[in-house]
């Protein structure tokens, strides 16, 4: 193809993507290293705002360990839930559509109307007991817990489901002829042909969760003080919220890029791995 | 056999719809709250309406008063239509030109988005928006080139995918029939992408707009999208309108809503597809 052609179909992406990506992000990289308040009055730093990050306040440790309880525990129950939920609608019951319609909704609304709609809800339960959400960041966080799962359950669920409709028939019915009841035919045919379908969700979901912002400020902002703030929040209110932390919001922001990276790239090789064995 | 089996399927009937019930529970909860009284909200939220606190559609004027709700519904939905156009049209050329031509370049092309995929939004949002700022893209029109600089991994990802599977003779026979690479593109090989457009361009909608950060960052200050509108709601410590809330928050579902019934098989499909890919 000649060169006026190819840049014809490239340029447009490719500008665009220099401009939102690849520059904020090489210049993101490097003032990490430095102190600043806007782009152009940086002055090098060294490694000091990736010290501070951690030595200054617990605020950060927190954010990070509030973080991967949530997303461990959301793996379990999100997983555990579209599970069933897909389990069950693929048996011919009555209304499988009008049901899965439902159930995948709340994915399509957005995570700061979700906050505050069940924040809503949370807090009209918790003030029968004199408090509110941002009491505790045990309410805080299992809040956020109950609504990731009614959120991204459904999502899980489609998955789940188009896994399930891909076992062979056939396999099941063979093992019923050999006599296998409906418990052993899900413990042994439906759940590993399912396995690379909950590879799938498995990730999604983790990465989801530590990706997760707007849900968090809608719902508690971070209150009680900082405490039930994630990773994504707690970088966004370093940067914002308090003036000379811009160089440690942003050493904060590598920091949790490269967690990010390890996560996808696990991903990544783990599934490699599969496809090689399957 | 027989009744054992539609024993089950009437157990799970019903525990579906007791599920279904308690996913819309939230929903409808808000909606009932929004012809409250603004005092009779957060006290009382499962108290259905009476004589005393209902107040009509009162809520809604409040809230669009208080939001300019119908400037955001505008600005939401420009952002959305054309940041979706831009890309659909740009990361289609773009992945079918560097799927075709293979070269460093476009390989480097390739590697660059997909490196872009794993990296977290806050990774780049101060320089990001610094950026836009400087370029002048700090408004709803240029707000579009971010989008698809931003989102260009995911969907030059998704499009080449789909590319490779393409026969070459199809292109081989146009270029024969005299077709230049605009030609052959935009004649035959656009049409035949047209299953992954509908994909690309839903789970992108899903996205932009949804999406916050970005905007409140970039445009917020002088142009507010839904969710911005939404949580500038919020306000100061204790000074929220409640009823203004409610109204709004379900002003900001209902759209969704509607896009989602008529849209379902799209979505569900993009849904599926995309994730087995991403």
């Amino acid at each position: 193809m000649p060169t006026r052609y190819y840049l014809f179909f490239v340029l447009p992406t490719l500008i665009a993507f220099v401009i939102a990506f690849l520059i904020p992000f090489l210049l993101g990289i490097y003032l990490s290293f430095t102190e600043f308040t806007t782009v152009t009055d940086s002055r090098w730093a060294g490694v000091s705002n990736y010290v501070r990050a951690f030595s200054e306040d617990n605020n950060f440790l927190n954010a990070l360990v509030f973080t991967v309880k949530f997303a461990l525990i959301s793996v379990v129950l999100i997983n555990l839930f579209a599970f069933v939920f897909a389990f069950t609608l693929t048996r011919n019951v009555r209304g499988t559509n009008l049901f899965r319609t439902v159930f995948f909704m709340p994915n399509l609304i957005g995570g700061i109307v979700l906050g505050y709609v069940w924040q809503l809800l949370i807090n009209g339960v918790l003030i029968r007991f004199g408090v509110d959400i941002t009491y505790s960041a045990n309410y805080g966080f299992w809040g956020l817990v109950i609504l990731m799962n009614w959120q991204q359950a459904g999502y899980m669920m489609i998955i789940y489901i188009a896994a399930i409709q891909n076992v062979p028939p056939e396999l099941i019915e063979a093992a019923e002829m050999d006599g296998a009841n409906a418990w052993q035919s899900l413990r042994n045919i439906t759940i590993p042909m399912v396995m690379p379908a909950f590879t799938i969700c498995t990730f999604l979901t983790v990465t989801n969760s530590f990706k997760l912002f707007d849900q968090n400020l809608a719902l508690t902002a971070g209150a009680p003080g900082r405490a039930s703030s994630m990773l994504a929040l707690d970088i966004f209110t370093t940067f914002y919220n308090r003036n000379g932390y811009e160089g440690v919001g942003q050493a904060k922001a590598v920091i949790f890029f490269v967690i990010v990276a390890v996560i996808v790239l696990m991903q990544l090789y783990l599934t490699r791995r599969r496809e090689v064995e399957s | 056999m027989k009744t054992k089996r539609s024993f089950w399927e009437n157990a799970a009937f019903v525990f579906l719809l007791i599920l279904a019930v308690l996913y819309l529970a939230p929903i409808l909860l808000v909606l009932m709250n929004s012809f409250k009284g603004r005092f009779f909200i957060s006290d009382t939220p499962f108290a259905l309406p009476n004589r005393q606190t209902f107040v009509g559609i009162l809520n809604y004027f409040s809230g669009i008063a208080k939001t300019g709700f119908p400037l955001a519904f505008g600005y939401s939905l420009f952002i959305t239509v054309f940041s979706v156009g831009t890309i659909v049209l740009f990361t289609g050329m773009t992945a079918w030109c560097i799927t075709r031509v293979k070269s460093r370049a476009s390989s480097i092309v390739y590697y660059l988005l997909i490196f872009s995929m794993i990296v977290p939004f806050q990774m780049v949002m101060f320089t990001m928006s610094k950026m836009a700022n400087i370029l002048g893209l700090d408004n709803p029109v240029g707000i579009i080139v971010l989008y698809l600089g931003f989102g260009a991994g995911l969907s030059t990802f998704i499009y080449s995918g789909f590319v490779k599977s393409i026969p070459l003779e199809i292109e081989e026979a146009a270029t024969m029939d005299g077709c230049n690479p605009i030609q052959t593109f935009f004649l035959i090989v656009f049409p035949i992408l047209q299953p992954v457009s509908i994909t690309v361009a839903i789970l992108n909608t899903m996205w932009i707009w949804n999406d916050y950060l970005l905007p409140y960052l970039v445009i917020g200050s002088s142009y507010k999208t839904i969710p911005i509108a939404v949580q500038y709601l919020q306000g100061g410590y204790g000074s929220r309108d409640m009823g203004a809330m409610m109204a709004m928050l379900v002003l900001a579902i209902v759209p969704i809503v509607i896009f989602y019934l008529t849209c379902q098989q799209y979505i569900i499909r993009g849904v599926v597809s995309g994730a087995v890919k991403g």
